[in-house]
């Protein structure tokens, strides 16, 4: 029997490999971009999990709104990596200081 | 071991190899293919979970959106990936280890639950109350209660575009543009010139 704590452990896994792509990819902003994607889809889990077993719809209104702004978010983080790309010909955030001012 | 339990341990292992992927793979590329891979089976686990409405957003939205965009991106930038990869092993032991304790943390929050949490009292999954269909009472509550929010996320839709657009774009210098008010405002004065010119000489200017 599939319980709510099977969906809490996949998504918390989840969560889990979004941090530590964070921590190891910590040049590349590409792949910090996707490991925060994947972190909002493990929380959408929790939400819509949440959702079905206290039988209440409003967990996934809010999985709608996290969508939505996971795509803004993912829009204009794009936008300031092509742009940053332009001024420099290179990604690597460890020396991104150059955007101050 | 019933046909829904299959599914779901087919589905949350293939999300979660698919996530490990994504942070690990060596061509960016590899790493939005399994992106994909990881939100389509996440949209699985919607759809067992009752939330049909909400998959299928999953789907359009992240699979035809977003993860499109990021390969456009990745694509697009001449990038020496190899070089950006160099703190990867150097970083492994301190990530590894903070994801670990982050992970042990979540599975004992889980296991409260599970034991005498909102698992214990509902054990039976039901996304829609009611015995409406899911998109009908997703629909019903979106645009009643929560409406404001609903516009509010539009707004920030609105606003991430806009952004987007003004970031990208570049004005180049030297590009011949149609200006309506320009061409409107010329009068046959400004637009004409009569020069009197003596026979066998040219025009100089």
């Amino acid at each position: 029997m599939i319980g709510l704590p099977h969906y809490l452990v996949v998504a918390a896994i989840l969560f889990t490999i979004g941090v530590f792509g964070i921590f190891v990819n910590r040049k590349n902003v590409i792949v910090i971009l996707m490991s925060i994607e994947l972190i909002l889809l493990a929380v959408n889990i929790n939400l819509v999990a949440f959702s079905a077993y206290l039988h209440d719809v409003a967990g996934q209104i809010f999985a709608m709104f996290v969508l939505a702004v996971a795509a803004a978010e993912a829009a204009v983080g794009l936008a300031i990596l092509v742009t940053f790309f332009r001024n420099r010909g290179d990604i690597a955030v460890d020396d991104a200081s150059m955007m101050k001012g | 071991m019933p046909v829904q339990a299959i599914a779901f341990y087919l589905l949350a292992f293939v999300t979660i190899a698919a996530g490990l992927l994504v942070v690990s793979a060596r061509n960016p590329v590899h790493s939005v293919l399994f992106l994909i891979t990881a939100f389509f089976s996440a949209a699985g686990l919607f759809v067992l979970l009752g939330a049909e409405f909400l998959a299928m957003l999953l789907v359009v939205v992240y699979v035809g959106a977003v993860a499109v965009l990021f390969l456009f991106v990745v694509m697009m930038l001449d990038v020496d990936f190899a070089e950006l990869r160099q703190g990867f092993v150097q970083y492994l032991p301190f990530g590894g280890l903070i994801a670990l304790v982050i992970a042990i943390e979540m599975v004992m929050v889980v296991a409260a639950v599970a034991t005498n949490g909102a698992a214990a009292k509902n054990p039976l999954p039901n996304a829609s109350p009611g015995g409406v269909p899911n998109t009908e009472a997703i629909g019903r509550v979106l645009y009643t209660d929560y409406v404001f929010f609903f516009q509010l996320a539009g707004l920030v839709l609105l606003v991430a575009m806009i952004g987007a657009i003004v970031l990208t774009l570049r004005h180049k210098p030297g590009v011949k543009r149609q200006d309506i008010g320009k061409q409107v405002a010329r009068t046959p004065k400004t637009g004409m010139e009569l020069v009197q010119i003596k026979p066998g000489e040219g025009i100089s200017e």
